[in-house]
Formats: structure tokens, C-alpha cells, sequence
């Protein structure tokens, strides 16, 4: 679902540069990163705007007398700005150069319309006569002749793309009423025109243009509210042709008429339109909308009430568009369109899939992800093949000009690159990551591997979920799918870490993953790098299984002499007994499992009815792990476990507790259980009659401590002291 | 891993003296004290309150006031009724003038730096001018009748307050007169009144001036009118000292019930541009009189007849709850008094005038950890050494044979050999010492007891060549290349006999070559005071602790870093061992275990064993009590490179003897406590 997000102020406007006479700006380009923007008024000067921080980063102003007649804009191969005054006078100028009259200068011979501005490639200079020349030519030689294309025509709107790695540009003209399109690619130097069909009733208001499998596909608002789709098929470039157009939207109802109004598009399915709807007995109010052209529906649309310009630009993920007397800025945030998301059914936790930095939308490099077909699969396989190699010379490219990845990069690469250009991304991304919003930022990450692991089942990145898991950034509620994949991949070490990072893992997971655990085979779980923490303090972790356990002598005055005072213990249960006692019921890696979800927060109401889940074997395993726990705990002096994460003897308690009242009635009933049940009783009975017989000689116990306490070293000793 | 005989000495009876003054300067950090047998402490809050400079003490000298004028040149003025500056690189008394007018019971320098006034006994106010490299007597205030308790400079320069016995004057410091006179309240005791002595004044801006007295008031007076502006009465008994913020918006004081108050100048209303003073937060730190206080712009610092020397930051003025926003707590000094004969197992314990001599104890049974074993022969004092003169002792050492026992004050060097004779103990003064030119700062015999170095000034070394039966001769005097001004204070040589490294007061650190008697090289300035130094006897290579709690191993032969020091370094100490507060102040080796460094500071002696992983801040830094319930196999993974051992403390010294059993010192603050004189009678609650 797209939807329009936070706005704020980029800066105002003044005025007498023409701003408020509703005539906006002149142009407003991307900056040397995707975070600035060249603002040009329509005035003298051209400004650096650092677009998070509202802030200008540089301004420069040419003489009173002078005009700049062609936006400024960034050459992204050498971090230079070029501008264009009194139509002819071309300058470029650095981010350090602060007086404008001393910068380079180039006087040429024709007027220019526009210059285009694309990554890795020259900028073109669109000449007002239609003439295209990259800027290194002209430079070369400023005063060469420019031939005139256009027979005075006048041209309206110009936009350059990236197609196959040469630059094209496209711009349209108007002479009488009629419009016209040029095609011009200049690596070989190729002109394609065409013709509009002419309309009666309404006239051409704004152009855009995207590029998808090399076909040119031109998107034009008419004033009466519709949005036609036309593409350019390349054919004989000499002759003119008519191009054929395609209702794609319809925006506004009949009777009302569109007014200075700008389209631009946003993905594959979403284009945003501002413009001012003048509807006759009403005011004309101006709004900014977005569409979903493949449902025709209106995604979202904000009023703007202190009036626009009607220009819009669209510059990663935000609008800038004139709102009154400044420069508004809103985030905008588009998703794929789905039915679900175009009739707003769609949970809002996917992120968004398209970030562009300049408007420019390549379309190749979208994931098709609905082919179903084998010979589709393969294909995008393929593709996806000789994308990887493109993409690892363009990260080698990225990492040479900015060594920090961003997360719209590492999200758009997360979508297509393998698991293990990923895992290396995120890795890179994780070590330099000093970002104040990183949980935010994490949990988008994460959301986008899920979403791409439920799509795609072979798809698991396991080291990246760990890395990311291991970041502490995330919670439950963050990424409520994580565990659900987990689980079904039964992927004991993530859950685990899950378990034990997690605040607020709900008890129905909680009670999944133990059911998982209860089932797992301990010998399946002898190659998995479960974290052992927890059990190294009771279980010997040796490989070698047939480990001779000695008894350990018991600390605190109780042994299993005790158990035994009654006389109706049967021979057979008493050797049961003592078998629990001696070995672990469960593996060490099962243990360390167990031990997380011992740990794990619950409310009893809630994890009472999923307790019932379990079976009666898996019970009955479970409890006779806890009577161990408890029985190797209380043995110990300070009824604790030493070392990091193991089970407290209330969580055992608890547990235990909480099983029994879960599953009383068929734990009764089992056979199997009884005996456990019966010396479960027989523990507990012993430790109460010990703990109350201990109250009885507290008094006497508290001088020991007393004197014990009071024990003076004197002035002199010699101890033993060990250092392990 | 590490099992010690450890002979658990408490019999090191070491009480620190009193705290009697205190003045803490902005410009450099730094904190000077006056302790009341004369001594006096500067300690550099830049480098993590490290006590860096020490004078020792003098009989006659006690110091009442100190101050910080022209810079950083430090002054003091004491009852013997002179004015002393001190010398800080040389660490002595750089001259003293007297004052001619009785016992001198306070001094203050103007605010700008360049006259002194002290307060007589006579009742007279003294200008000394500070010159370049001395003072000069300028004029007097016209003299009153009683003696001059305080004063304090108006930061103007142009009037001085002055505290006395039951009155407050202001002076005109241009015409020398007294302009106002101010009667302070006696306390009445049953039908007599008492006389109220003025500790303290402070004159702040705008003319108001804070006095605190004997009869426990701090009290807000008009200087123009001469008026009472506003009583505090904070405690039933003397108010001894205050000290205001630089911004004089603060003040604290210090009551001879061991607490310490802030009062601060809050506005009356949210808001509103009248403000009043109001006591806010009362601090009971101490148990005996706090005898001096100071303000720093984020903390408060009292010191006391306890010994105790206490910094607490002002929360307010601290970014969160973190390791600067701590209580500092001081009671022992951060030089080493104990000098251990290994070979012998001797202990030489350093008093301010007399040393002991005790033998250990033995014992002829074994035992398992925690074990406290028959003590088959019980410690032997063996001999007391006092000094002669007025001059306390700054450095003692014993050889490690314990044949020779050297100990110096400021002027002179002693040498005595020792010598057995079938269980009894002579002791022969060797009587040619090589008259030195400068004092000395620290002693070391070397290894084979045939040399002693003597930390001088200015960087140098001297060695001396001992020589049986008895006496010595001046052999060498070793040279920094760099020309440091600053004297040295702490040596290490190492057990061949090839190299001595030196720690002087700049923080440089010269490792001469003993065999050439030239310097070998430096190691890399690093920008923290250096604690303790120790070469390891198998390596060669130099172990250095800084007060910022970081260690570094600088191999002499390679003159560089060690990697295990380089790894340290990249891995970062655990959070929890740069939290410590005191410093390292022994470093000691176990020859058997090359890889072992044994340190200790005065809560925590620590087995750092270089071959095991250094831990990271999520794993915790004192494992020893959960390593020891875990199986021998399951040990192998927790253990790291930190072994501590918290059980003594506080600890004064920690050494590892020659058969491998360890001696920890301790002085349990208890003992300390017992031998001060009883504290002020409070009335406690249900008593």
C-alpha cells in the first residue's frame, strides 16, 4: 500500500525569485548523493540542500544582471555542478568554489534548454534547437555550430534515461497545438520523431518516461484528467510517426479540468499526480495523489491547500514539490501492488521495493516474482546469473565511491542477490552500522529476508538471521515470522537464540518450539551448534557418551538415603528412581534447548491451554528433565546453577508446576509416568520435611554463622590460596 | 593452575596522617593536599586522580595553607611561620621565607596570581609579592587584635575579608585599612558564652561575604553594610572549612562531624531572577573533622583528619550515571612503602621515621584452596631503623638477599649492611656515602645485590656500587637523551643485570643498558601517568601499567611493543578493568609461569596470564568463584586472561617470594580507625 508519510520543510522561497507568483522553481536536481538536492529558482542562484538535515550545504548566486536559464545539475563522474545563464553562458563549479565570477566558463553559440545529468555517464546538453551534445564535446569545442532540429518548435519537457548503457534522451515539443516526440540516442547518433495524436478538448500537461526491456514507454497527464501510455517503437528513424496512445488512468471525474499538473512515476504499478482540479462551481483545490495504474485506484492523496506550482519531483522515496512559499519534502513509501494491497487487506509490514535515486526506472532489474512456469524459473535464473556479475562490478564500483552501504541498497539487493552476496552485504553493513534509528533499520532487514524466504522455499539465510538475531536490535514483535520459518525449518539454534534474545516470544511460540525441541531425536542434534552455556554446569559435554558420572557428594545434608526411609518403594521403581538420578533423560543439546525455554517470560493464562498441546510422551520426557534439573539443583548449596542462562530452581519449579496442571489427569493415568510421579513425590515430601526441619535449628544455625563471621585472621596467616 | 602459599601480613602498622589542606587548581587539574606531618600530595585528575607528585613530610613543617599562584607554582604557609614554594619537579621545598609575624594560619593568593596574603598569628595581614623564581615581603595591613584565621581575596583584588576570633574585618587592600567590622554570634554554654572562631570566609562578587565558624553556623554577610544577610546553621559543632564554585554558585563545607553540605543558589520561584542560598545535599563520608574542602567545577573534594581524601562528582554536572559520576574514596598513598627480600623472606616496611625489618613466618604443611594452615614459625620483628632528624623518609628498599638496606630523605642517602650472625641480626651503617647533589626519589638494588640505583632529579640515575663487607662507591650516573626536567620515580632493573628502566615525572620512560651505562632507548610517550614498571626476568621485556588502567609489554631487545601488548591494545581491556579505581602499584613476575604477570592495586591482586584469551565485555571480568564449580574440562572454556583475586584487601603490597609462596599485605581500615583519636561525639539514634 503506498502512503504518504512524514513532511517537513526543505526551505522557503523568496518571493521576488518568482516563487510566489505561482511559478515555482526552476529546476531541482539530484545531488552528488541521494541525500542532497540542487535547487535552481528562477532567479540567480543555484543552492545545496542536505535534504535529512534542512539544511544548505552551499549557494552560489550569479551577477545582478544575469540570469540562470537552465537548472544546475551534478556531474556524478566528477562531483562537478554545471549551470547555464543568459541561455548561453555555461559554468561549472565545485562543492569549494564559493565566487561564482571565477569559475569555469563557456560561451556557446546556441541557446540551451536543458542539460541531463545521469550516473556514470557525460552529461547531455539539450540545445533549445533540439540539438543533443555530451558536455566533454562541447567543451572541447564551445563554439561549434549547432544545427537546429526542431524547425521552431518549442520544446516543453526533456528527460534522459540509461538504455542498454547508452544514454537516450527524450523530450517533446509544441508547435500549434501539435506535440511532438524525440527520441534521440547519441552513441550512435540516432533521432526518432513523432507525433501525438492531437485531442479536441484537452491538451498535454506533463510528461514522464520509463524504460522497460529496451522499449521506451511514454506516460503523458492530458488536462482532462487522463493518463495515456504510449510507447516508442523504434522503427526507421527517418520517417515521422503517429503515436498510437492507451488510456492507462483516469483521474478525474468529467466536468472537472486538470491545471498545472505534474505526473511522475513511482514503480512499476504507482504513479503520483499533483495537480490543481478545477472544478467549476467549486474553488480549485490542488492535491497530491498516488494511483495504482494496474487496479486504477487511488492509493492516497493529501490536500495541499496553500497552492503548488504543479511541479513535482520524486528523488528517492521523496516528493519536493512548492507548497505555498516554501519547499515542501514528503516521504513517501510505495509497495508492490498486490489485490491485497490494492484493496488495503495487506498487513503493513513489507517494506517497499523500489528506490531510485534519480526518476529514471529501470525496470529490468525488477524481480518478476509471479513467472510460475519452469522455463520461466529458469530464465529468471539465468538472469539473475548475469545480473550477479554486473552487481559485483557495481558493488566494486559502490564501494569505491562510498564505503557505507545503504539500507535501501542492502533491501533492493535482498530481493534478488544470492545468500551469499547477502550475507557479505550485511556483514559490511552491520560492521560500519552507526545509524541512530538501527533497530528500525534492522527489522527492515529482516522483514525482507522473511518476506523473501516465504516466498521462495529454498531461500534461507541462515548466517544473516543469526548475525542479525546477534545484533540485540530485534524482538518478537519486530519480525513475528522469524520464528514461524524457524520452527518449520526446525532450525533449533536460531530459536534458540531467539528464545533467549527475544523479550516477548508469546507463549503459543514458546509452546511450539518446546513441542518442537520434545520431538527433535538427541542424535539429530549431535551435529547442531546449539549453544551449551547452560548445561555445562551439570552435564559433562565430553563426545565420548559412555561417560562414567561420579556421584557428587551431596552438599547440603540430603541424600538419597532418605528417599528411601519408606518401605513401599518397589524394588523396580527404586532402580527407575536411581536411574533419573544418574543420567540425564535428555542430550546435552536438547538440554541447553530446554533451558531456553525455561527461561523464557510467560503468563500462566496464556501458556496454560498451549501446554495442553504436548503429548503425553513428550510430557512425560519433559518432566523427567525438570526432576533432574531439580534434583542436580538442589544438591548444590546455593540451590543455583553456576554460570550464564542456566535454570533458576523457581523456573524449574514453575515449569513443572505449570506441566503437572496442564496434563494432571493423563500423567495420572499413564503407567509410565506413575513411577516418576511417585518419586517426584517422594523428592519434593524429603525436601519439605528438610527444609522444615532446618527451620527448627535456624536459631543454632545463625550462631554458627555468627561465629564463623566474627573469625579474626589475626595479624598473621598463612593460606592457601588457587587461581584457576 | 595457580596454587600460593600466600602469608596473609596485617602487621604493617601504616596509619596515614591527616588531611590538613587541600587546594585544587582549574588550570591544571591538579589537586595539591597537605597532610598534617607536613607531607604534601599533588594528584592530576586528568590522569585518572593519579597521586602523581609526593614531598615527604618534616617534623617541624606542618603546612596550614597551601595555594596555587602564577601558573602553577604552588605555595604553602604553616604554623612554623614560614612561606615555602615547592618545588614540583625536584620534589622538595624550593625555599622558604619567613614571615615575621608568628605562626602563619592561612594564605591566599589574589585572583590575579601575582600577590599572596597570609594571616598571622600577631594579628597582621602580610602582601608578598610573587617574583619569577621567588617572593618578596610588600607591606602589611594595618594590624588588628587577634590572630588571623582566613581570608579570602574579593576577586576584584581590591578588598580582602578576614576571619578571626569572634569577628570578620574587611580590609582596603590599596590604604591597608580595616572599613568594616563585623561581630560574629558567640555560642552561649550555660551562663558563659565561648569565643567563635571564624574557619573560613569566602568573598564572593558581589560583596557578600560566607563565613563559616565554631559555633556551626555558615552565615551570608553584607561586606558594605555590614550586615547579617543569612544564618545556616548546619551542625552543632565547628564548621571548619568551605570553598566556593568558580561560577559562585555553589558552596561546600566541611563540619568537624565528618559531613560534608553543598549549598547552592537556587532562584526562590521557577523562573524568578531573585535567588537564595539553600543547603541541598549533605554527604557524610568521613568519620573524623573534615579539615578541608574544595570545589572543582564538577565535584566536591573533602579531606579529613581520617586520612581519606574524597572526590564526589555532582550528579548534575555529569552526562549520565557512568564511570566519572563515581565516589572517588583515597586512604592510601599510590607509591609503594613496602620492600620485600624475596630471597630472604624479608618485609621492609617504610614509616615516616623508622623502618621495620620483620622476617616471615613457615609453615610445614600443605593444604587445598581456602585452607588456612599451623603456622609452624611465627613472624619475627627483626629490627627497628629510625631516622635521625626532622626530615621524614620518602624511599626505602631492601636487597633482595636482604644484606643491605638503603633508605633516603629529602637531604641525605643511608646505606646500612646487614648482616646474620647464627639467627641474630646486626645491623653496620656504611658511613662513606657518596654525597649526592640531589635527593632521592626511589630506591633498587639490583638483582645480584651488588649495585644500587638511585632515582635522582632531572631524569637522572645514579648507580652505586655496593661492596662487602661494607661500604660503597658512586660507580655511574645515568642520563636521559631528552634532558627531562621532571625527577624520576619509579625504576625496574631487570634480573640479569643488563637493563634499567626509569619513569620520571614527565611520563617518559628511559631504558639504559647497565652493561654500556648509556641509554638503551624510550618507550613511546603515552599520555597517562605511569604506576609501576617491572622487567620480567625471563623475557626481558618491560611491563607498564598507566593510571588509566592500561597495560602495555615493551620488549627491550626488539625496543618495540610486544604482539601480545599490540593484541591487548586492538582487543581493548574488559570494561570492568578500566573501572577499577586505584592504580597498579606492584607488578611482580613468577619465574615458573613466564607467561603470568602478577599486579595488584589496593582492592584486587590479578594473575594476568598472557597465554589465555583476553575476555570482552559481555563475559564477566571476576570468574574465579564460578570457574571453580565448574569440571576441569568445562573450565578450559571460560577461563581468560584476568585471574583476580579480591580476597585481601586493601592491599598495600603483593609480592611472589623466591620458593613461590606469595605475600599480600594488607591494612584492614578497621586497624586505621582504631588509632585515630576518637571522633565527635554524636548522638545516634536508639543508642
Amino acid at each position: 500500500m503506498a502512503a504518504l508519510c512524514e513532511e517537513f520543510t526543505l526551505c522557503g522561497l523568496i518571493a521576488s525569485a518568482g516563487a510566489g507568483a505561482g511559478q515555482g522553481i526552476l529546476g531541482l536536481e539530484p545531488g552528488p548523493d541521494s541525500d542532497r538536492v540542487l535547487l535552481t529558482d528562477r532567479g540567480r542562484t543555484a543552492t545545496l540542500y542536505k535534504v535529512s538535515d534542512q539544511k544548505p550545504l552551499g549557494c552560489w548566486s550569479v551577477k545582478q544582471d544575469q540570469t540562470i536559464t537552465c537548472p544546475a545539475v551534478c556531474n556524478f563522474e566528477t562531483g562537478e555542478y554545471v549551470a547555464v545563464h543568459d541561455n548561453k553562458v555555461l559554468r561549472i563549479w565545485k562543492d569549494e568554489d564559493v565566487n561564482f565570477d571565477k569559475v569555469f566558463k563557456a560561451t556557446l553559440t546556441a541557446e540551451v534548454y536543458r542539460i541531463h545529468s545521469l550516473p556514470y555517464t557525460e552529461p547531455l546538453v539539450l540545445f533549445k534547437g533540439g540539438a543533443v551534445r555530451t558536455l566533454d564535446a562541447l567543451l572541447a569545442a564551445p563554439q561549434q555550430e549547432i544545427e537546429n532540429v526542431t524547425s521552431d518548435e518549442v520544446i516543453r519537457w526533456s528527460e534522459a534515461f540509461m538504455e542498454t548503457q547508452q544514454p537516450v534522451l527524450i523530450f517533446t515539443t509544441e508547435k500549434n497545438g501539435n506535440y511532438f516526440v524525440y527520441v534521440q540516442k547519441v552513441n550512435p547518433d540516432i533521432l526518432h520523431k513523432y507525433k501525438l495524436e492531437q485531442e479536441e478538448s484537452s491538451h498535454p500537461l506533463s510528461f514522464t518516461a520509463y524504460t522497460k526491456n529496451k522499449i521506451l514507454t511514454l506516460l503523458c497527464l492530458y488536462s482532462n484528467g487522463c493518463v495515456y501510455k504510449m510507447s516508442l517503437q523504434q522503427s526507421v528513424p527517418e520517417e515521422e510517426q503517429i503515436l498510437s496512445k492507451s488510456l492507462l488512468l483516469k483521474i478525474v471525474v468529467s466536468d472537472t479540468v486538470l491545471k498545472r499538473a505534474s505526473l511522475a512515476i513511482l514503480d512499476i504499478d504507482h504513479v503520483a499526480v499533483l495537480g490543481c482540479l478545477d472544478s467549476p462551481p467549486n474553488i480549485a483545490k490542488e492535491c497530491l495523489s498516488i494511483w495504482n495504474t494496474k487496479f486504477q485506484t487511488l492509493q492516497t492523496s493529501k490536500e495541499l491547500p496553500q497552492g503548488t506550482s504543479g511541479q513535482l519531483w520524486c528523488y528517492g522515496e521523496k516528493f519536493f514539490l512548492t507548497h505555498g512559499k516554501v519547499l515542501t519534502v514528503i516521504v513517501y513509501k510505495c509497495e508492490t501492488s498486490s489485490l491485497a494491497a490494492a484493496v488495503g487487506k495487506l498487513k503493513d509490514t513489507q517494506t517497499s521495493g523500489m528506490r531510485t535515486v534519480s526518476s529514471y526506472v529501470n525496470w529490468n532489474m525488477l524481480q518478476e516474482e509471479d513467472l510460475a512456469s519452469p522455463r520461466a524459473q529458469q530464465s529468471v535464473t539465468a538472469k539473475t546469473e548475469s545480473k550477479r556479475t554486473l552487481r559485483s562490478r557495481r558493488n566494486n564500483v559502490a564501494k569505491v565511491q562510498r564505503d557505507t552501504l545503504t539500507v535501501e541498497q542492502l533491501l533492493s539487493d535482498i530481493k534478488d542477490s544470492s545468500q551469499n552476496d547477502i550475507e557479505e552485504e550485511l556483514r559490511q553493513f552491520l560492521s560500519n552500522a552507526q545509524m541512530s534509528d538501527f533497530q528500525a533499520t534492522v527489522g527492515y532487514v529482516i522483514t525482507g529476508l522473511m518476506n523473501r524466504c516465504k516466498t521462495e522455499p529454498t531461500f534461507y539465510p541462515r548466517n544473516c538471521l543469526v548475525q542479525l538475531i546477534q545484533t540485540q536490535g530485534l524482538s518478537y514483535s519486530l519480525c513475528p515470522d522469524l520464528m514461524a520459518v524457524a520452527l518449520e525449518k526446525t532450525d533449533v539454534h536460531l530459536l534458540q537464540l531467539c528464545l533467549q534474545q527475544f523479550p516477548d516470544v508469546p507463549e503459543a511460540v514458546t509452546c511450539a518450539c518446546l513441542k518442537a525441541f520434545l520431538s527433535i531425536n538427541d542424535d539429530s542434534l549431535q551435529g547442531t551448534n546449539v549453544n551449551l552455556d547452560s548445561v555445562i554446569s551439570y552435564i559433562d559435554i565430553t563426545p565420548n557418551d559412555q561417560v562414567e558420572k561420579k556421584r557428587e557428594t551431596v552438599q547440603n545434608g540430603f541424600s538419597s538415603e532418605l528417599m528411601e526411609d519408606s518401605c513401599d518403594v518397589q524394588l523396580t521403581h527404586k532402580s527407575h528412581v536411581m536411574y533419573t538420578e544418574e543420567l540425564c533423560p535428555v542430550g546435552p543439546q536438547k538440554a541447553a534447548l530446554l533451558n531456553a525455554i525455561l527461561h523464557s517470560a510467560y503468563s500462566e493464562t496464556f501458556l496454560l491451554p498451549h501446554l495442553k498441546d504436548l503429548s503425553a510422551q513428550q510430557v512425560v520426557l519433559f518432566l523427567r528433565y525438570l526432576q533432574y534439573l531439580y534434583i542436580k539443583c538442589s544438591e548444590k548449596v546455593s540451590m543455583n546453577f553456576p554460570g550464564m542462562r542456566s535454570p533458576t530452581i523457581n523456573q524449574i519449579m514453575d515449569w513443572m508446576c505449570l506441566l503437572l496442571d496442564a496434563h494432571f489427569t493423563v500423567v495420572v493415568m499413564l503407567p509410565e509416568a506413575k513411577g516418576l510421579l511417585f518419586s517426584l513425590h517422594k523428592f519434593v515430601r524429603a525436601q519439605v520435611r528438610f527444609h522444615s526441619e532446618l527451620n527448627k535449628i535456624e536459631g543454632s544455625l545463625q550462631e554458627l554463622q555468627r561465629i564463623k563471621h566474627q573469625k579474626d585472621f589475626g595479624l598473621y596467616s598463612i593460606e592457601m590460596l588457587e587461581l584457576v | 593452575m595457580g596454587e600460593f602459599q600466600v602469608h596473609r601480613v596485617r602487621f604493617f602498622a601504616y596509619v596515614p596522617a591527616g588531611i590538613r589542606c587541600v587546594a585544587h587548581s582549574t588550570r591544571s587539574a591538579r589537586l595539591a593536599l597537605a597532610r598534617t606531618n607536613g607531607a604534601l600530595e599533588v594528584y592530576n585528575f586528568a590522569a585518572n586522580y593519579f597521586q602523581e607528585k609526593g614531598i615527604p613530610g618534616h617534623e617541624t613543617r606542618s603546612t596550614e595553607a597551601l595555594c596555587w599562584a602564577a601558573g602553577d607554582r604552588l605555595f604553602g604557609a604553616g604554623l612554623g611561620g614560614d612561606i615555602s614554594e615547592y618545588d614540583l619537579e625536584k620534589l622538595r621545598v624550593k625555599y622558604s621565607l619567613d614571615g615575621f609575624g608568628g605562626p602563619i594560619w592561612s594564605m591566599a593568593a589574589d585572583p590575579s596570581g601575582t600577590e599572596l596574603a597570609v594571616g598571622c598569628e600577631d594579628g597582621s595581614v602580610k602582601l608578598f609579592q610573587v617574583l619569577p623564581d621567588k617572593i618578596q615581603f610588600e607591606r602589611s595591613l594595618d594590624r588588628q587584635k587577634g590572630r588571623v584565621m582566613s581570608l579570602s581575596w574579593h576577586p576584584s583584588g581590591t578588598r580582602i575579608a578576614v576571619g578571626s576570633i569572634d569577628l570578620l574585618r574587611v580590609f582596603d587592600v590599596k590604604s591597608g585599612h580595616a572599613i568594616q567590622r563585623i561581630l560574629v554570634d558567640r555560642r552561649l554554654r550555660g551562663l558563659y558564652s565561648c569565643e567563635c572562631v571564624v574557619w573560613s570566609v569566602a568573598f564572593l562578587s558581589n560583596g557578600t561575604i560566607v563565613s563559616s565558624d565554631s559555633v556551626g553556623k555558615v552565615q551570608f554577610w553584607d561586606s558594605e553594610k555590614g550586615t547579617l544577610l543569612e544564618t545556616h546553621p548546619v551542625s552543632s559543632s565547628a564548621v571548619l572549612c568551605l570553598a566556593v564554585s568558580e561560577e559562585e554558585d555553589s558552596i561546600v563545607v566541611g563540619t568537624s562531624e565528618g559531613a560534608v553540605y553543598q549549598f547552592q543558589l537556587l532562584p526562590v520561584k521557577w523562573g524568578s531572577a531573585e535567588s537564595k542560598w539553600v543547603r541541598t545535599k549533605p554527604f557524610q563520608h568521613h568519620t573524623h573533622d573534615v579539615r578541608a574542602v574544595a570545589h572543582s567545577a564538577t565535584a566536591l573534594i573533602s579531606g579529613g583528619l581520617d586520612a581519606q581524601l574524597v572526590i564526589r562528582p555532582l550528579m548534575e554536572k555529569m552526562h549520565g550515571k557512568g564511570y566519572d559520576a563515581a565516589l572517588r574514596k583515597f586512604t592510601f598513598p599510590h607509591r609503594r612503602l613496602v620492600s620485600c627480600a624475596k630471597k630472604a623472606g624479608l618485609l621492609l616496611f617504610q614509616f615516616p621515621q623508622h623502618l621495620e625489618l620483620w622476617r616471615l613466618g613457615a609453615t610445614n604443611s600443605a593444604g587445598k584452596d581456602g585452607d588456612i594452615l599451623p603456622v609452624s614459625r611465627a613472624p619475627e620483628h627483626l629490627l627497628q631503623l629510625k631516622s635521625k632528624g626532622p626530615e621524614h623518609i620518602c624511599c626505602s628498599c631492601i636487597s633482595l638477599c636482604g644484606s643491605w638496606i638503603a633508605y633516603s630523605t629529602a637531604s641525605r642517602l643511608h646505606l646500612h649492611r646487614v648482616h646474620w650472625e647464627n639467627g641474630s641480626v646486626s645491623l653496620k651503617r656504611v658511613s662513606k656515602v657518596p654525597k649526592l647533589l640531589s635527593s632521592a626519589h626511589q630506591l633498587l638494588c639490583s638483582a645480584d645485590s651488588t649495585s644500587l640505583f638511585v632515582a635522582s632529579d632531572q631524569g637522572a640515575v645514579h648507580v652505586l656500587k655496593l661492596l662487602e663487607p661494607g661500604s660503597c662507591g658512586h660507580l655511574q650516573t645515568l642520563r636521559p637523551n631528552s634532558g627531562s626536567a621532571e625527577a624520576v620515580y619509579l625504576l625496574a632493573a631487570s634480573a640479569d643485570g643488563d637493563w634499567l628502566a626509569a619513569a620520571s615525572g614527565d611520563w617518559e620512560i628511559n631504558i639504559y643498558s647497565l652493561r654500556q651505562f648509556k641509554p638503551h632507548c624510550t618507550v613511546p610517550a603515552y599520555n597517562c601517568a605511569v604506576t609501576a614498571l617491572a622487567i620480567h626476568p625471563v623475557t626481558n621485556n618491560l611491563v607498564i601499567t598507566h593510571s588509566d588502567q592500561q597495560v602495555f609489554e615493551f620488549s627491550i631487545p626488539d625496543r618495540e611493543y610486544t604482539t601480545w601488548s599490540r593484541k591487548v591494545q586492538q582487543h581493548g581491556l574488559h570494561k570492568g578493568w578500566l573501572e577499577r579505581d586505584t592504580p597498579i602499584t606492584h607488578i611482580a613476575f613468577n619465574p615458573k609461569q613466564p607467561a603470568h604477570i602478577l599486579l595488584h592495586d589496593t582492592h584486587m591482586f590479578c594473575v594476568l596470564d598472557k597465554s589465555l584469551p583476553l575476555p570482552d565485555d559481555a563475559t564477566p571480568l571476576m570468574n574465579q568463584t564460578t570457574l571453580k564449580q565448574l569440571s576441569e574440562k568445562a573450565r578450559r572454556g571460560y577461563a581468560h586472561a584476568f585471574k583476580i583475586c579480591k580476597k585481601y584487601q586493601p592491599l598495600l603490597f603483593v609480592d611472589l617470594l623466591e620458593e613461590g609462596s606469595l605475600v599480600v599485605v594488607e591494612r584492614p581500615l578497621m586497624d586505621i580507625k582504631t588509632q585515630l583519636p576518637p571522633p565527635v561525639q554524636q548522638k545516634k539514634f536508639g543508642t
